[in-house]
Protein backbone atom coordinates (compact mmCIF):
# COMPACT_ATOMS: atom_id res chain seq x y z
CA UNK A 1 0.00 0.00 0.00
CA UNK A 2 1.39 3.32 -1.02
CA UNK A 3 1.29 6.16 1.42
CA UNK A 4 2.42 9.72 1.48
CA UNK A 5 5.41 10.04 3.71
CA UNK A 6 7.43 12.84 5.15
CA UNK A 7 9.70 14.27 2.53
CA UNK A 8 13.05 15.12 3.94
CA UNK A 9 15.84 16.71 2.00
CA UNK A 10 18.94 15.28 3.54
CA UNK A 11 22.43 16.55 3.05
CA UNK A 12 24.07 13.60 4.75
CA UNK A 13 21.32 11.16 4.44
CA UNK A 14 23.28 7.95 4.24
CA UNK A 15 25.43 8.62 7.25
CA UNK A 16 24.58 6.30 10.10
CA UNK A 17 21.45 5.12 8.41
CA UNK A 18 22.59 1.55 8.44
CA UNK A 19 23.27 1.76 12.14
CA UNK A 20 19.81 3.07 12.77
CA UNK A 21 18.17 0.32 10.80
CA UNK A 22 20.16 -2.14 12.80
CA UNK A 23 19.01 -0.76 16.09
CA UNK A 24 15.41 -0.23 15.13
CA UNK A 25 14.86 -3.43 13.25
CA UNK A 26 15.57 -5.67 16.21
CA UNK A 27 12.78 -7.45 17.95
CA UNK A 28 10.07 -5.95 15.81
CA UNK A 29 8.33 -9.10 14.77
CA UNK A 30 5.54 -8.26 12.44
CA UNK A 31 5.57 -4.55 12.80
CA UNK A 32 7.88 -3.85 9.91
CA UNK A 33 8.86 -0.46 11.24
CA UNK A 34 11.63 1.44 9.58
CA UNK A 35 12.52 -1.36 7.24
CA UNK A 36 10.17 -0.52 4.40
CA UNK A 37 12.41 2.17 3.04
CA UNK A 38 13.90 1.30 -0.32
CA UNK A 39 17.62 1.86 -0.55
CA UNK A 40 17.05 3.15 -4.06
CA UNK A 41 15.63 6.30 -2.62
CA UNK A 42 18.77 7.05 -0.70
CA UNK A 43 21.67 6.30 -3.00
CA UNK A 44 24.35 8.84 -2.57
CA UNK A 45 24.88 10.87 -5.69
CA UNK A 46 21.32 10.53 -6.77
CA UNK A 47 19.70 13.72 -7.88
CA UNK A 48 18.08 15.59 -5.04
CA UNK A 49 14.46 15.10 -4.29
CA UNK A 50 12.21 17.46 -6.19
CA UNK A 51 11.58 20.69 -4.41
CA UNK A 52 8.57 20.59 -2.19
CA UNK A 53 5.45 22.08 -3.61
CA UNK A 54 3.54 25.09 -2.47
CA UNK A 55 1.77 24.71 0.81
CA UNK A 56 3.96 21.97 2.25
CA UNK A 57 5.08 22.90 5.72
CA UNK A 58 8.78 23.16 6.49
CA UNK A 59 9.85 22.74 10.11
CA UNK A 60 12.07 25.78 9.88
CA UNK A 61 15.59 26.46 11.05
CA UNK A 62 17.37 27.04 14.35
CA UNK A 63 15.54 26.67 17.62
CA UNK A 64 12.16 26.97 15.90
CA UNK A 65 13.03 24.11 13.59
CA UNK A 66 14.08 21.94 16.52
CA UNK A 67 10.92 22.77 18.44
CA UNK A 68 8.72 21.90 15.47
CA UNK A 69 10.73 18.71 14.99
CA UNK A 70 10.17 17.71 18.60
CA UNK A 71 6.51 18.65 18.26
CA UNK A 72 6.17 16.31 15.28
CA UNK A 73 7.71 13.41 17.18
CA UNK A 74 5.61 14.08 20.28
CA UNK A 75 2.49 14.21 18.11
CA UNK A 76 3.32 10.77 16.78
CA UNK A 77 3.99 9.30 20.22
CA UNK A 78 0.88 10.86 21.72
CA UNK A 79 -1.31 9.63 18.88
CA UNK A 80 0.12 6.12 19.09
CA UNK A 81 -0.48 5.81 22.83
CA UNK A 82 -3.94 7.32 22.46
CA UNK A 83 -4.80 4.43 20.21
CA UNK A 84 -3.18 1.96 22.62
CA UNK A 85 -5.12 3.13 25.66
CA UNK A 86 -8.39 3.45 23.75
CA UNK A 87 -8.32 -0.27 22.99
CA UNK A 88 -5.84 -2.16 25.12
CA UNK A 89 -4.76 -5.50 23.77
CA UNK A 90 -6.51 -8.49 25.32
CA UNK A 91 -5.41 -9.77 28.72
CA UNK A 92 -3.13 -6.82 29.38
CA UNK A 93 -1.56 -6.98 32.83
CA UNK A 94 -2.20 -4.29 35.43
CA UNK A 95 1.43 -3.18 35.25
CA UNK A 96 1.36 -2.83 31.47
CA UNK A 97 -1.95 -0.97 31.61
CA UNK A 98 -0.42 1.45 34.11
CA UNK A 99 2.72 1.94 32.04
CA UNK A 100 0.81 2.64 28.82
CA UNK A 101 -1.59 4.98 30.63
CA UNK A 102 1.36 6.91 32.06
CA UNK A 103 3.11 7.05 28.69
CA UNK A 104 -0.10 8.31 27.10
CA UNK A 105 -0.36 10.99 29.79
CA UNK A 106 3.26 12.10 29.45
CA UNK A 107 3.32 12.22 25.66
CA UNK A 108 0.04 14.12 25.39
CA UNK A 109 1.42 16.57 27.92
CA UNK A 110 4.64 16.94 25.89
CA UNK A 111 2.65 17.45 22.68
CA UNK A 112 0.54 20.22 24.17
CA UNK A 113 3.60 21.80 25.75
CA UNK A 114 5.35 22.09 22.38
CA UNK A 115 2.24 23.47 20.75
CA UNK A 116 2.03 26.13 23.44
CA UNK A 117 5.76 26.86 23.44
CA UNK A 118 6.02 27.22 19.67
CA UNK A 119 2.85 29.28 19.49
CA UNK A 120 4.28 31.60 22.12
CA UNK A 121 7.64 31.78 20.33
CA UNK A 122 6.32 32.75 16.89
CA UNK A 123 3.94 35.45 18.08
CA UNK A 124 1.70 36.55 15.25
CA UNK A 125 3.48 34.32 12.71
CA UNK A 126 1.20 31.40 13.45
CA UNK A 127 1.91 29.88 10.04
CA UNK A 128 5.28 28.82 11.47
CA UNK A 129 3.68 26.37 13.93
CA UNK A 130 3.65 22.79 12.66
CA UNK A 131 0.02 21.88 12.01
CA UNK A 132 -1.70 18.94 13.64
CA UNK A 133 -0.47 15.87 11.80
CA UNK A 134 -2.50 12.91 10.66
CA UNK A 135 -1.53 9.31 11.21
CA UNK A 136 -2.15 5.90 9.72
CA UNK A 137 -0.67 2.77 11.24
CA UNK A 138 -1.47 0.55 8.29
CA UNK A 139 -1.44 -3.10 9.24
CA UNK A 140 -0.10 -2.56 12.75
CA UNK A 141 -2.19 -4.73 15.05
CA UNK A 142 -3.09 -2.85 18.22
CA UNK A 143 -4.57 -6.08 19.54
CA UNK A 144 -1.14 -7.68 19.60
CA UNK A 145 0.94 -7.25 22.75
CA UNK A 146 4.13 -7.96 20.82
CA UNK A 147 3.42 -5.40 18.14
CA UNK A 148 2.32 -2.69 20.54
CA UNK A 149 5.30 -3.16 22.86
CA UNK A 150 7.68 -3.52 19.91
CA UNK A 151 6.42 -0.31 18.31
CA UNK A 152 6.53 1.52 21.64
CA UNK A 153 10.12 0.42 22.08
CA UNK A 154 11.15 1.81 18.72
CA UNK A 155 9.24 5.06 19.27
CA UNK A 156 10.85 5.62 22.67
CA UNK A 157 14.36 4.67 21.57
CA UNK A 158 13.88 6.93 18.55
CA UNK A 159 12.73 9.77 20.78
CA UNK A 160 15.85 9.42 22.91
CA UNK A 161 18.13 9.37 19.87
CA UNK A 162 16.32 12.35 18.40
CA UNK A 163 16.58 14.55 21.48
CA UNK A 164 20.18 13.48 22.09
CA UNK A 165 21.05 14.48 18.53
CA UNK A 166 19.07 17.71 18.59
CA UNK A 167 20.67 19.14 21.72
CA UNK A 168 23.64 20.55 19.83
CA UNK A 169 21.27 22.29 17.38
CA UNK A 170 19.67 24.36 20.14
CA UNK A 171 20.98 27.85 20.84
CA UNK A 172 18.79 28.96 23.73
CA UNK A 173 19.83 27.34 27.02
CA UNK A 174 16.22 27.40 28.22
CA UNK A 175 15.13 25.23 25.32
CA UNK A 176 18.14 22.98 25.85
CA UNK A 177 17.11 22.48 29.47
CA UNK A 178 13.55 21.62 28.50
CA UNK A 179 14.79 19.13 25.92
CA UNK A 180 16.90 17.63 28.70
CA UNK A 181 13.90 17.43 31.01
CA UNK A 182 11.95 15.53 28.36
CA UNK A 183 14.64 13.23 26.97
CA UNK A 184 15.33 11.57 30.30
CA UNK A 185 11.64 10.81 30.67
CA UNK A 186 11.67 9.28 27.19
CA UNK A 187 14.66 7.20 28.27
CA UNK A 188 12.81 6.07 31.41
CA UNK A 189 9.95 5.03 29.12
CA UNK A 190 12.26 3.18 26.75
CA UNK A 191 13.80 1.32 29.67
CA UNK A 192 10.42 0.32 31.08
CA UNK A 193 9.08 -0.87 27.73
CA UNK A 194 12.24 -2.86 27.09
CA UNK A 195 11.98 -4.35 30.56
CA UNK A 196 8.37 -5.36 29.94
CA UNK A 197 9.40 -7.08 26.72
CA UNK A 198 12.25 -8.97 28.36
CA UNK A 199 12.06 -8.63 32.15
CA UNK A 200 14.89 -10.82 33.40
CA UNK A 201 17.48 -9.22 31.18
CA UNK A 202 19.85 -6.33 30.56
CA UNK A 203 17.65 -5.08 27.72
CA UNK A 204 16.46 -2.00 29.66
CA UNK A 205 19.80 -0.53 28.68
CA UNK A 206 20.86 -3.25 26.31
CA UNK A 207 23.99 -3.79 24.28
CA UNK A 208 21.87 -3.42 21.15
CA UNK A 209 21.42 0.28 21.88
CA UNK A 210 24.11 1.38 24.34
CA UNK A 211 27.64 1.37 22.97
CA UNK A 212 29.52 -1.20 25.02
CA UNK A 213 32.88 0.58 24.85
CA UNK A 214 31.70 4.08 25.74
CA UNK A 215 28.43 3.49 27.56
CA UNK A 216 26.79 6.08 25.29
CA UNK A 217 23.19 6.05 24.11
CA UNK A 218 22.29 6.85 20.50
CA UNK A 219 22.24 10.39 19.11
CA UNK A 220 21.02 11.09 15.58
CA UNK A 221 20.37 14.06 13.35
CA UNK A 222 16.85 15.08 12.38
CA UNK A 223 17.37 13.92 8.79
CA UNK A 224 18.18 10.41 9.93
CA UNK A 225 15.29 10.27 12.37
CA UNK A 226 12.78 11.68 9.92
CA UNK A 227 13.90 9.38 7.14
CA UNK A 228 13.27 6.42 9.41
CA UNK A 229 9.98 7.75 10.73
CA UNK A 230 8.90 8.63 7.21
CA UNK A 231 9.63 5.12 6.10
CA UNK A 232 7.08 3.74 8.54
CA UNK A 233 4.31 5.60 6.78
CA UNK A 234 2.78 6.36 10.17
CA UNK A 235 2.68 10.09 9.49
CA UNK A 236 0.51 10.85 6.50
CA UNK A 237 0.76 14.64 6.58
CA UNK A 238 3.63 15.85 4.43
CA UNK A 239 6.20 18.23 5.78
CA UNK A 240 9.83 18.98 5.10
CA UNK A 241 12.91 19.56 7.21
CA UNK A 242 15.01 21.36 4.66
CA UNK A 243 16.67 23.63 7.18
CA UNK A 244 17.79 21.08 9.74
CA UNK A 245 20.84 18.83 9.43
CA UNK B 1 43.67 17.75 41.02
CA UNK B 2 42.52 16.71 44.42
CA UNK B 3 38.86 15.87 44.67
CA UNK B 4 38.19 17.90 47.77
CA UNK B 5 39.87 20.90 46.26
CA UNK B 6 37.71 20.47 43.20
CA UNK B 7 34.55 20.11 45.22
CA UNK B 8 35.46 23.10 47.32
CA UNK B 9 35.71 25.13 44.19
CA UNK B 10 32.49 23.84 42.78
CA UNK B 11 30.33 26.74 43.66
CA UNK B 12 28.43 27.88 40.60
CA UNK B 13 25.33 28.86 42.43
CA UNK B 14 27.23 30.85 44.97
CA UNK B 15 28.85 32.77 42.17
CA UNK B 16 25.53 33.37 40.52
CA UNK B 17 23.46 34.51 43.44
CA UNK B 18 26.18 35.55 45.81
CA UNK B 19 24.74 33.47 48.60
CA UNK B 20 26.27 30.61 50.48
CA UNK B 21 23.23 28.46 50.49
CA UNK B 22 24.73 25.28 51.83
CA UNK B 23 26.44 27.04 54.69
CA UNK B 24 23.25 28.84 55.51
CA UNK B 25 21.26 25.66 55.49
CA UNK B 26 23.88 23.83 57.42
CA UNK B 27 24.08 26.50 60.05
CA UNK B 28 20.45 25.84 60.86
CA UNK B 29 21.57 22.58 62.32
CA UNK B 30 23.28 24.66 64.94
CA UNK B 31 25.88 23.25 67.21
CA UNK B 32 25.98 19.72 65.86
CA UNK B 33 29.53 18.62 65.52
CA UNK B 34 30.59 18.06 61.97
CA UNK B 35 30.97 14.35 62.42
CA UNK B 36 27.60 13.86 64.04
CA UNK B 37 25.98 16.11 61.50
CA UNK B 38 27.28 14.11 58.59
CA UNK B 39 25.51 11.05 59.88
CA UNK B 40 22.34 12.90 60.71
CA UNK B 41 21.79 15.32 57.88
CA UNK B 42 19.95 14.30 54.77
CA UNK B 43 21.48 13.88 51.34
CA UNK B 44 22.33 17.24 50.00
CA UNK B 45 22.87 19.06 53.23
CA UNK B 46 26.31 17.79 54.07
CA UNK B 47 28.73 20.56 54.82
CA UNK B 48 31.34 20.49 52.14
CA UNK B 49 32.69 23.87 51.18
CA UNK B 50 35.30 25.49 53.27
CA UNK B 51 35.38 28.40 50.92
CA UNK B 52 32.13 30.18 50.36
CA UNK B 53 33.30 31.80 47.20
CA UNK B 54 36.11 30.46 45.15
CA UNK B 55 37.28 30.56 41.61
CA UNK B 56 34.72 28.34 40.00
CA UNK B 57 35.50 25.61 37.54
CA UNK B 58 31.93 24.56 37.21
CA UNK B 59 30.38 27.03 34.84
CA UNK B 60 32.42 25.78 31.95
CA UNK B 61 32.63 22.48 30.11
CA UNK B 62 35.65 21.25 32.07
CA UNK B 63 33.98 21.82 35.41
CA UNK B 64 30.85 20.11 34.20
CA UNK B 65 32.84 17.09 33.07
CA UNK B 66 34.83 16.91 36.30
CA UNK B 67 31.59 16.85 38.27
CA UNK B 68 30.25 14.17 35.94
CA UNK B 69 33.41 12.13 36.42
CA UNK B 70 33.11 12.42 40.19
CA UNK B 71 29.57 11.07 40.07
CA UNK B 72 30.62 8.29 37.71
CA UNK B 73 33.47 7.29 40.06
CA UNK B 74 30.92 7.05 42.83
CA UNK B 75 28.49 4.95 40.83
CA UNK B 76 31.23 2.76 39.39
CA UNK B 77 32.68 1.87 42.77
CA UNK B 78 29.23 1.40 44.28
CA UNK B 79 28.18 -1.17 41.67
CA UNK B 80 31.54 -2.93 41.81
CA UNK B 81 31.26 -3.34 45.58
CA UNK B 82 27.62 -4.35 45.28
CA UNK B 83 28.50 -7.12 42.85
CA UNK B 84 31.32 -8.32 45.12
CA UNK B 85 29.24 -8.19 48.29
CA UNK B 86 27.23 -11.36 47.84
CA UNK B 87 24.17 -9.39 48.86
CA UNK B 88 22.54 -9.28 45.44
CA UNK B 89 20.15 -12.10 44.64
CA UNK B 90 20.98 -13.95 41.46
CA UNK B 91 18.70 -13.47 38.48
CA UNK B 92 17.29 -10.09 37.59
CA UNK B 93 18.99 -8.02 40.34
CA UNK B 94 22.44 -9.35 39.53
CA UNK B 95 21.87 -9.03 35.77
CA UNK B 96 20.72 -5.44 36.18
CA UNK B 97 23.63 -4.45 38.44
CA UNK B 98 26.14 -6.08 36.10
CA UNK B 99 24.81 -4.15 33.11
CA UNK B 100 24.77 -0.86 34.98
CA UNK B 101 28.25 -1.50 36.38
CA UNK B 102 29.54 -2.06 32.87
CA UNK B 103 28.16 1.30 31.77
CA UNK B 104 29.47 3.25 34.74
CA UNK B 105 32.94 1.85 34.18
CA UNK B 106 32.68 2.85 30.51
CA UNK B 107 31.55 6.34 31.51
CA UNK B 108 34.53 6.75 33.82
CA UNK B 109 36.90 5.71 31.06
CA UNK B 110 35.13 7.87 28.49
CA UNK B 111 35.14 11.00 30.62
CA UNK B 112 38.77 10.53 31.68
CA UNK B 113 39.78 10.10 28.04
CA UNK B 114 37.72 13.13 27.04
CA UNK B 115 39.30 15.34 29.67
CA UNK B 116 42.79 14.10 28.87
CA UNK B 117 42.10 14.62 25.19
CA UNK B 118 41.25 18.22 26.00
CA UNK B 119 44.54 18.58 27.86
CA UNK B 120 42.94 18.54 31.28
CA UNK B 121 43.94 16.31 34.18
CA UNK B 122 40.90 14.36 35.36
CA UNK B 123 39.98 14.66 39.03
CA UNK B 124 41.33 11.83 41.12
CA UNK B 125 39.02 9.13 42.28
CA UNK B 126 37.93 9.95 45.83
CA UNK B 127 37.74 7.52 48.73
CA UNK B 128 34.10 6.63 49.23
CA UNK B 129 32.18 5.53 52.26
CA UNK B 130 28.85 4.04 51.24
CA UNK B 131 27.91 3.45 54.85
CA UNK B 132 27.92 7.22 55.40
CA UNK B 133 29.65 6.87 58.72
CA UNK B 134 27.70 3.77 59.67
CA UNK B 135 24.22 4.97 58.71
CA UNK B 136 23.95 2.28 56.02
CA UNK B 137 25.39 -1.21 55.58
CA UNK B 138 24.63 -1.90 51.92
CA UNK B 139 27.34 -4.51 51.45
CA UNK B 140 26.53 -6.30 54.72
CA UNK B 141 30.06 -5.59 55.95
CA UNK B 142 28.82 -4.83 59.44
CA UNK B 143 26.36 -7.69 59.66
CA UNK B 144 23.07 -5.92 59.11
CA UNK B 145 21.87 -9.00 57.25
CA UNK B 146 21.27 -9.75 53.59
CA UNK B 147 17.68 -8.58 53.45
CA UNK B 148 18.34 -5.15 54.91
CA UNK B 149 21.59 -4.79 53.00
CA UNK B 150 19.83 -5.59 49.73
CA UNK B 151 17.11 -3.05 50.45
CA UNK B 152 19.83 -0.46 51.05
CA UNK B 153 21.66 -1.47 47.89
CA UNK B 154 18.51 -0.82 45.91
CA UNK B 155 17.68 2.40 47.70
CA UNK B 156 21.18 3.79 47.20
CA UNK B 157 21.20 2.74 43.55
CA UNK B 158 17.92 4.56 43.01
CA UNK B 159 19.23 7.66 44.74
CA UNK B 160 22.47 7.62 42.73
CA UNK B 161 20.77 7.08 39.38
CA UNK B 162 18.06 9.67 39.94
CA UNK B 163 20.78 12.07 41.14
CA UNK B 164 22.88 11.32 38.07
CA UNK B 165 20.01 12.12 35.73
CA UNK B 166 19.39 15.42 37.47
CA UNK B 167 23.06 16.33 37.71
CA UNK B 168 23.84 15.78 34.02
CA UNK B 169 20.72 17.75 33.14
CA UNK B 170 21.89 20.58 35.33
CA UNK B 171 25.23 20.73 33.50
CA UNK B 172 23.79 20.75 29.96
CA UNK B 173 23.76 24.53 29.84
CA UNK B 174 27.43 24.64 30.77
CA UNK B 175 28.18 22.40 27.80
CA UNK B 176 26.19 24.46 25.29
CA UNK B 177 28.36 25.02 22.24
CA UNK B 178 30.88 22.42 23.39
CA UNK B 179 31.70 19.18 21.62
CA UNK B 180 31.01 17.47 24.94
CA UNK B 181 27.32 18.37 24.94
CA UNK B 182 26.18 15.46 22.78
CA UNK B 183 28.21 12.80 24.62
CA UNK B 184 26.97 14.17 27.93
CA UNK B 185 23.40 13.89 26.70
CA UNK B 186 24.18 10.35 25.56
CA UNK B 187 25.32 9.47 29.08
CA UNK B 188 22.40 11.34 30.64
CA UNK B 189 19.83 9.16 28.86
CA UNK B 190 21.68 6.00 29.89
CA UNK B 191 21.49 7.11 33.52
CA UNK B 192 17.76 7.61 33.01
CA UNK B 193 17.39 4.10 31.61
CA UNK B 194 19.24 2.79 34.66
CA UNK B 195 17.10 4.85 37.03
CA UNK B 196 13.90 3.54 35.50
CA UNK B 197 14.98 -0.09 35.83
CA UNK B 198 16.21 0.26 39.42
CA UNK B 199 12.97 1.98 40.38
CA UNK B 200 10.93 -0.74 38.73
CA UNK B 201 13.04 -3.37 40.46
CA UNK B 202 11.98 -1.70 43.70
CA UNK B 203 8.31 -1.87 42.71
CA UNK B 204 8.03 1.80 41.81
CA UNK B 205 7.17 3.48 38.55
CA UNK B 206 10.19 4.20 36.36
CA UNK B 207 9.44 7.93 36.57
CA UNK B 208 9.21 10.38 39.46
CA UNK B 209 5.80 11.55 40.66
CA UNK B 210 5.73 14.97 42.33
CA UNK B 211 8.68 15.01 44.71
CA UNK B 212 7.97 11.53 46.04
CA UNK B 213 11.12 9.63 46.85
CA UNK B 214 9.02 6.46 46.78
CA UNK B 215 8.15 3.62 49.07
CA UNK B 216 10.99 2.39 51.23
CA UNK B 217 13.38 5.21 50.42
CA UNK B 218 15.14 6.60 53.50
CA UNK B 219 14.07 10.10 54.42
CA UNK B 220 17.71 11.09 54.04
CA UNK B 221 17.31 10.74 50.27
CA UNK B 222 14.61 13.39 50.00
CA UNK B 223 17.09 15.97 48.69
CA UNK B 224 17.38 13.86 45.55
CA UNK B 225 13.68 14.48 44.84
CA UNK B 226 13.06 17.99 46.07
CA UNK B 227 12.12 20.17 43.12
CA UNK B 228 10.88 17.30 40.97
CA UNK B 229 7.33 18.50 41.65
CA UNK B 230 7.83 21.42 39.29
CA UNK B 231 5.05 21.82 36.72
CA UNK B 232 6.08 25.14 35.18
CA UNK B 233 7.99 24.53 31.97
CA UNK B 234 9.30 27.44 29.93
CA UNK B 235 7.09 29.75 31.94
CA UNK B 236 3.96 27.68 31.28
CA UNK B 237 2.06 25.78 33.95
CA UNK B 238 1.58 22.58 31.97
CA UNK B 239 -1.38 21.50 34.10
CA UNK B 240 -3.33 24.30 32.38
CA UNK B 241 -2.72 23.00 28.85
CA UNK B 242 -5.63 20.57 28.90
CA UNK B 243 -7.85 18.47 31.10
CA UNK B 244 -7.99 14.93 32.40
CA UNK B 245 -5.18 12.44 32.94
CA UNK B 246 -2.32 14.01 31.01
CA UNK B 247 -2.64 17.32 32.84
CA UNK B 248 -2.97 16.20 36.43
CA UNK B 249 -0.33 17.34 38.89
CA UNK B 250 1.02 13.78 38.97
CA UNK B 251 1.34 13.30 35.21
CA UNK B 252 2.60 16.83 34.68
CA UNK B 253 5.41 16.32 37.18
CA UNK B 254 6.26 12.85 35.88
CA UNK B 255 6.49 14.06 32.29
CA UNK B 256 9.49 16.30 33.02
CA UNK B 257 12.61 15.49 34.99
CA UNK B 258 14.16 18.44 36.76
CA UNK B 259 17.82 19.49 36.93
CA UNK B 260 20.02 19.65 40.00
CA UNK B 261 22.45 22.51 40.39
CA UNK B 262 26.12 21.68 40.55
CA UNK B 263 26.08 22.66 44.20
CA UNK B 264 23.23 20.33 45.07
CA UNK B 265 24.69 17.43 43.12
CA UNK B 266 28.05 18.00 44.78
CA UNK B 267 26.48 18.09 48.21
CA UNK B 268 24.75 14.76 47.62
CA UNK B 269 27.90 13.11 46.29
CA UNK B 270 29.99 14.55 49.09
CA UNK B 271 27.99 12.68 51.67
CA UNK B 272 29.68 9.53 50.40
CA UNK B 273 33.17 10.98 49.99
CA UNK B 274 35.71 10.57 52.78
CA UNK B 275 38.54 12.33 51.05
Amino acid sequence: MSKKVIKVDMANRTRNRRRFLKLSGLGLAGAGLFVACSDDDYNEGMSPMPPTGEGIFDLGSGDLGVLNYAYALEQLEADFYTKVVNSFYANISDVERQVFTDLYNHEVNHREFFKAAITAAVGSNTELVLPELEFDYGSLNFGSRDEVLGTARVLEDTGVAAYNGAGRLISDPNYLLIAGKIVSVEARHASAIRSLINPESADFSGDDIIDVATGLDVAMDPSEILAAVGATGFITTQFTANNLP
Amino acid sequence: MNIIKFLDEFTTDNLIDGKTSRRDVFSKFGALSKKAAIAAVPFGLASVPKKALAQSMSADPVGALQLALTLEYLEDEFYDLALQSGVLPSGRPEIVYMQISKHEQAHVDFLRAGLEGAGVTPVEKPTFDFTVGGMFDPFNDNGVGQETAYAQLLALAQAFEDTGVRAYKGQAGNLLGSDFLTPALQIHSVEARHASEIRRLRGLKGWITNNDRGMGMPEATQAVYDGEENIVQGGVDVTTLGSDGPFTMEASSEAYDEPLSGDDATAIASLFIVN
